[in-house]
């Protein structure tokens, strides 16, 4: 199979500088991620920290598909899906840091970027804690006419909760544009998705009547084509649908699980970096299709690695909040 | 006297009219629970809202606590202002997450950003034979988490002014409805447009030698226990704080250092709940004023049994309350 079988619509529709577009986010994403392991290994991240690199395409596919208006939920492992929205580098790793630069003044941390102004709803820390609220959005949109869409991101654990089906039922009763978007990186923290999830994934949407499918979430291609699809049906009013993104986390749980071996083998890590790279599958592509190449890439590497030391800079230099802030927006 | 002044309402019908005018004033109030729309609730609070306003504003839903009340709190962050209905206070526990860990966290965790503009009505109270599911007063749950406001009206007039106030916070706010109220307690209500504001008690009868602190179901046993008090040589006070958060510290203390002696009565579970918290409260602000230990009466610590008379031995009544108080006045 090549990838490039499987979107010739897609290829027709999107220009180059679309997809080099979404090549730099994903590199951002990655490269960010790499600055939060290192902050934190070196004890100047406080708290936890659930790395998105491996998982890209997923993020980046859907929100470029997405409008600035259109909503997101999120989750503990958010860092990507809030950077795809459009969140700023700086602002997200002072939140990190819990500085008064950040998203949050500091209060949500890693695993509660929220902002407004990109439509993020929130990263959620609950497994399953934001189905809620996405279906809220969709259902304002829709009551309020604002042909919003909204997207739930969650991770194969969230399969486990039951207020999922709970949403999805009132979701496809009321026909709300909401995208239920399952991120399947293959491990629910570290047990295997197969000890804890019966049956058939898709068939989970499927049964309560959502249009469901399944696609190779390391080809952002297919991602974006396929997200496309289901936010342009969402947003004509046919109704909530469930994407599941076979995708893969190439870090551990958070950034101190580092010794995996008792619940995947290092073999099967380097399989998917060598062969499932988001980043590399899309470069490859682009060179083959003479779009661009290392030169540029290298050059984009350079750009956006740069762009992440000067944000880190930026968040390392931040003041924290005063103390007397910790009262500060409990109540409205 | 204008004759509307002496307008006389049901519980339930003044709880049904505080919502058909904040659903007049404001088009993005609306309704979610099971069967609130033509079946008006079982207790038929809110019969001829879906007349007036359509399935479109007072929406039935499945049996899904969590999912439609995740639902109403994205909602309220989207633009809508969602009042939710949970038939039994019982059936709270299954929402917990969605009021605990997200409705009441939204607005800090976003540095004050997104706000959740919600109410849920609920209901508590036994003695209405439904055994242990359908009996429990469960308002100190919420009453524990910081982002949440708790309201208990005792009263028609208190039920419509603060129901009013609720739909137009811009805070999740729980208000739980005594259910055996609903259509045995009528009181006057005016007919003029009025609110009540959260975190000011109200005294519902002065008195000297005792203050009978009283929520609530709790409100109408503790006037009960004051006529029997009266005949008996005693004058008591009755304070209802109205919300148990914002709570009215200041009026509590100062009706326990008029009178130096006090009850608290709650329909909760007495251990760790709404009667420990204010007697502490007291017990903090007027301890140099206090004659007598701060008394405590709330349900007893059992799952509320479903025979009768175990039932009613559960719940403090008029003349055990009489009986406390004749002893904590050295009179007994």
């Amino acid at each position: 199979m090549t990838t490039a079988a499987h979107h010739p619509e897609a290829d027709s529709k999107i220009s180059v500088e679309h997809w080099l577009r979404m090549y730099r986010q994903m590199v951002s994403i990655r490269l960010f991620e790499e600055q939060v392991n290192e902050l934190y290994t070196r004890a100047l991240m406080p708290g936890l920290a659930h790395l998105y690199a491996g998982e890209e395409a997923v993020a980046v596919g859907i929100c470029e598909a997405l409008r600035p208006d259109d909503y997101i939920t999120s989750t503990h492992r958010g860092h990507g899906h809030c950077l795809a929205k459009g969140a700023s580098p700086d602002r997200m790793f002072a939140e990190l840091l819990g500085k008064e630069a950040g998203y949050c003044r500091g209060k949500g941390g890693s695993m509660h970027i929220a902002d407004p102004a990109t439509g993020n709803l929130g990263a959620n820390a609950i497994v399953a804690g934001s189905v809620g609220i996405a279906t809220g959005a969709a259902f304002s949109a829709k009551r309020l006419g604002t042909n919003q869409v909204a997207v739930c991101f969650f991770g194969e654990g969230a399969l486990g909760q039951g207020v999922l089906y709970e949403v999805m039922n009132l979701a496809q009763l009321w026909k709300l544009p909401v995208i239920y978007v399952c991120e399947n990186n293959l491990y629910t923290e570290y047990t295997h998705y197969s000890e804890t999830t019966a049956g058939d994934i898709v068939a989970r949407g499927a049964a309560f009547g959502l249009h469901a499918e399944s696609v190779d979430g390391q080809d952002v291609r297919v991602v974006h084509d396929t997200a496309t699809r289901l936010v342009e049906r969402a947003r004509q009013g046919q109704g909530p649908a469930f994407l599941c993104c076979n995708t893969y986390r190439y870090s551990g749980h958070h950034v101190g699980d580092i010794n995996r071996e008792y619940y995947r083998s290092k073999q099967e890590e380097q399989r998917w970096k060598s062969e499932r790279d988001p980043i590399k599958l899309l470069g490859d592509w682009l060179s083959q299709q003479k779009f661009a190449d290392s030169v540029l890439f290298d050059s984009i590497h350079s750009q956006v690695k740069s762009e992440m030391e000067k944000a880190v800079k930026f968040a390392i230099a931040a003041p924290y909040p005063s103390p007397e802030e910790v009262e500060q927006d409990v109540y409205a | 006297m204008p004759e509307a002044a002496h307008r006389e309402l049901t519980f339930a019908q003044a709880v049904r009219e505080a919502l058909a005018e904040e659903m007049r004033r404001d088009s993005r109030v609306c309704i979610f629970g099971e069967d609130v729309a033509e079946a008006g609730t079982p207790f038929k609070v809110l019969s001829g809202l879906v007349e007036e306003f359509g399935t479109e504003r007072v929406v039935d839903t499945p049996i899904s606590e969590a999912g439609f009340t995740g639902l109403a709190v994205g909602a309220a962050m989207t633009g809508l202002r969602p009042v939710v209905d949970i038939m039994f206070g019982d059936f709270i526990t299954l929402t917990m997450d969605q009021m605990a860990n997200q409705a009441a966290k939204v607005h800090y965790m976003s540095g004050g950003k997104w706000k959740v503009p919600m109410v849920m009505r609920t209901t508590l109270g036994a003695t209405r034979r439904s055994a242990a599911q359908h009996s429990q007063s469960l308002h100190a749950w919420f009453s524990h988490v910081p982002g949440l406001k708790v309201v208990l009206p005792s009263t028609p007039y208190d039920a419509k002014g603060l129901l009013k106030t609720a739909i137009r916070d811009e805070n999740p706010v729980v208000f739980f409805e005594d259910k055996m109220m609903h259509h045995k307690l009528k009181g006057p209500v005016p007919s003029e447009e009025y609110t009540i504001p959260f975190g000011v008690a109200d005294v519902k009868r002065a008195g000297s030698d005792i203050t009978l602190v009283a929520t609530s179901s709790m409100v109408q046993v503790a006037l009960g226990a004051a006529a029997l008090l009266e005949a008996a040589g005693i004058s008591a006070e009755v304070i209802d704080p109205r919300t148990t958060w914002p709570l009215d510290e200041a009026s509590l203390i100062e009706s326990a250092r008029k009178t130096s002696r006090v009850i608290v009565m709650d329909e909760g579970y007495g251990r760790y709940g709404v009667t420990a918290e204010i007697a502490a409260v007291i017990a903090e602000g007027a301890f140099y004023d206090l004659d007598a230990p701060v008394k405590r009466m709330g349900a007893m610590h059992v799952p509320i049994p479903f025979s009768p008379p175990l039932e009613d031995a559960t719940v403090p009544t008029e003349q055990s309350v009489f009986e406390a108080a004749q002893a904590l006045c050295g009179r007994s």
